[in-house]
């Protein structure tokens, strides 16, 4: 479905990604897993096309993006999380909502997104950004969703949110999956990682070290943990 | 003091404030979406009251029509100019933008008066609105009132097209972040040049307004855009409300000032400008907007 081939990235001179490829099939739920500046955002951003220092390949669904322009890969079917969130301050929570086109058809219209979160239909009037942490963070995932988007890119999205909303998250990605939707998400939180995901790519210094299945995590948790630098 | 002097005075500064208004508010929005303080907005203005003068003495086309076909003229000239130039300048240091569009509105100017000459011609007030009412104790023109009006209306019409429809969302989405924007699945690059030829078309339309008001000249426009400059500051540029409240508060503050002694209506203006950059440097009405 999502498929990176030998992405190369710079910051000027600065090389922030080398040679890192990884695939994610249709349904699947991946995650890259690594210490901070390993280069997980750096991938994201070089899927979505933000990042003009870049070689390689990354393809959607078969088509080779490269030549593609940030919103047109948004059209083709590519949702983005940002690891800021990304809401807008000069946005009604409902605009926030609404921004993106439809790219594909949607299994989250408003209405559902509504009632799998009430408080942003309760604050659909209000401004973006006078939510909460944790409620930005869903209005940003459900932003996602509603645009009808195939394959979902989330960056760090339980970063600093508190346990409990952690779970919700959790809740949210697991039935997001069970739609169908296909995500790849970066995540530090290696317990969260465990309990959503299929397969977990370990990055660091911006190339892929290793690749786990969900399975073989447990047995890999203190190696992990050591990379993770926790 | 005599009344009948105060109240024309009053009317007058909320016509200069008319101008003020339209002019910042496609000052603002520009600025907002494409960072480019646009220098060449007072030559545009002149250009639409250009426009609207050759309507009428080539093709016979009068006020009412030249009201909406000047603006658009203007403003499909714009499209080609942020195509052809000011795109090639987005991510260069600010000064180039600068450099380009002060030098338009010297070229346009100077185009303008080798073909005009820097006399300046007569435009007919329509004949709907020659005649003059009686305000209490003096009488004022119909076509001033219907300046006020039909540039609050504008006023009110842009602040709906930004605030509460699609494209007005859009437009305060890539103002606010242009990069997100785009991974959002919104072509940006089009929309800013919809956001330019908008400013553009509303400065085009105020110099319209101003055709039979004042005479249409090469430099009309040059001394109008300095006061609407200190307006923009006042107001706080970016700020849609902060354009148009300051527009109206300056153009009266400046008339009533003139009740005292001439002199002080534009000696008000700069002053309070200076007042404004000391307390509040962003502008009275920015929030979101630089800081
Ligand atoms: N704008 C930038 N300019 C220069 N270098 C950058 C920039 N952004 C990131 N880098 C560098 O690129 C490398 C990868 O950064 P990246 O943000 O992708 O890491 P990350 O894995 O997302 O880290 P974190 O967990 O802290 O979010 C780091 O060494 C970082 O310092
Ligand atoms: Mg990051």
């Amino acid at each position: 479905m999502l498929e990176a081939r030998h992405v190369t990235a710079h910051y000027g001179q600065a090389q922030a990604l080398r040679d890192v490829s990884f695939e994610v099939k249709e349904g699947e739920l991946i995650t890259l897993v690594g210490r901070n500046g390993a280069g997980k955002s750096t991938t994201l951003r070089c899927v979505m096309g933000l990042h003009r220092q870049m070689s390689g390949t990354v393809r959607l669904g078969g088509r080779d993006l490269s030549g593609l322009a940030a919103h047109e890969r948004a059209r083709a079917g590519l949702g983005y999380v940002p690891d800021d969130r990304g809401i807008y301050a000069s946005l009604t929570v409902e605009e926030n909502l609404l921004l993106p086109p439809q790219v594909g058809p949607t299994r989250w219209p408003l209405e559902r997104v509504f009632k799998a979160f009430p408080v942003l239909k309760e604050r659909r009037r209000h401004p973006g950004t006078k939510l909460s942490g944790g409620e930005q963070q869903a209005l940003s995932i459900a932003r996602a969703l509603r645009m009808g988007a195939s394959v979902v890119l989330l960056d760090e999205p339980t970063e600093g949110l508190a346990p409990v909303l952690v779970q919700q998250l959790r809740d949210i990605l697991l039935e997001a999956k069970r739609d169908g939707l296909t995500m790849l998400l970066v995540e530090q939180n290696l317990r969260f990682a465990m309990a959503v995901a299929d397969r977990h790519y370990l990055l660091a210094e911006g190339t892929v070290v290793q690749t786990f299945a969900n399975a073989e995590i447990a047995a890999h948790e203190h190696e992990l943990l050591r990379h993770l630098g926790v | 003091m005599d009344l009948g002097y105060v109240s024309i005075q009053l009317f007058n500064g909320l016509v200069n404030g008319a101008f003020y208004a339209l002019l910042s508010l496609g000052l603002a929005i520009i600025f907002g979406v494409l960072r480019v303080v646009n220098f060449a907005h007072g030559a545009v203005y002149m250009l639409g009251a250009f426009a609207a003068y050759l309507l009428l003495q080539q093709f016979d086309i009068g006020f009412w029509p030249a009201l909406v076909l000047a603006p658009i003229g203007v403003a499909l000239l714009g499209v080609v100019v942020e195509r052809l130039l000011l795109r090639r300048l987005y991510g260069l240091d600010p000064l180039y933008n600068f450099l380009l569009t002060f030098g338009l509105a010297l070229f346009l100017q100077d185009a303008m008066r080798l073909r005009f000459g820097i006399q300046g011609q007569p435009y007919p007030t329509p004949d709907e609105l020659s005649a003059s009412v009686s305000l209490g104790p003096v009488s004022y023109p119909v076509y001033r009132l219907f300046v006020i009006a039909f540039s609050l209306l504008i006023c009110v019409a842009t602040w709906y097209l930004i605030e509460r429809t699609r494209l007005g969302m859009v437009v305060r989405a890539a103002t606010e972040r242009a990069e997100l924007t785009r991974a959002l699945g919104i072509d940006v690059d089009r929309w800013v040049t919809a956001v330019f030829a908008i400013g553009i078309g509303l400065a085009a339309l105020a110099g319209v307004l101003a055709a039979p008001m004042r005479n249409v000249a090469p430099l009309m426009g040059s001394e109008l855009i300095i006061l609407t400059f200190a307006v923009v500051v006042i107001g706080g540029l970016g700020s849609i409300v902060g354009a148009v409240t300051a527009g109206f508060l300056i153009g009266v503050l400046a008339s009533l000032g003139a009740v005292f002694n001439p002199a002080f209506e534009n000696v008000i203006v700069f002053a309070l400008m200076a007042v404004v950059l000391l307390v509040r440097p962003a502008g009275l009405f920015s929030s979101r907007e630089a800081a």
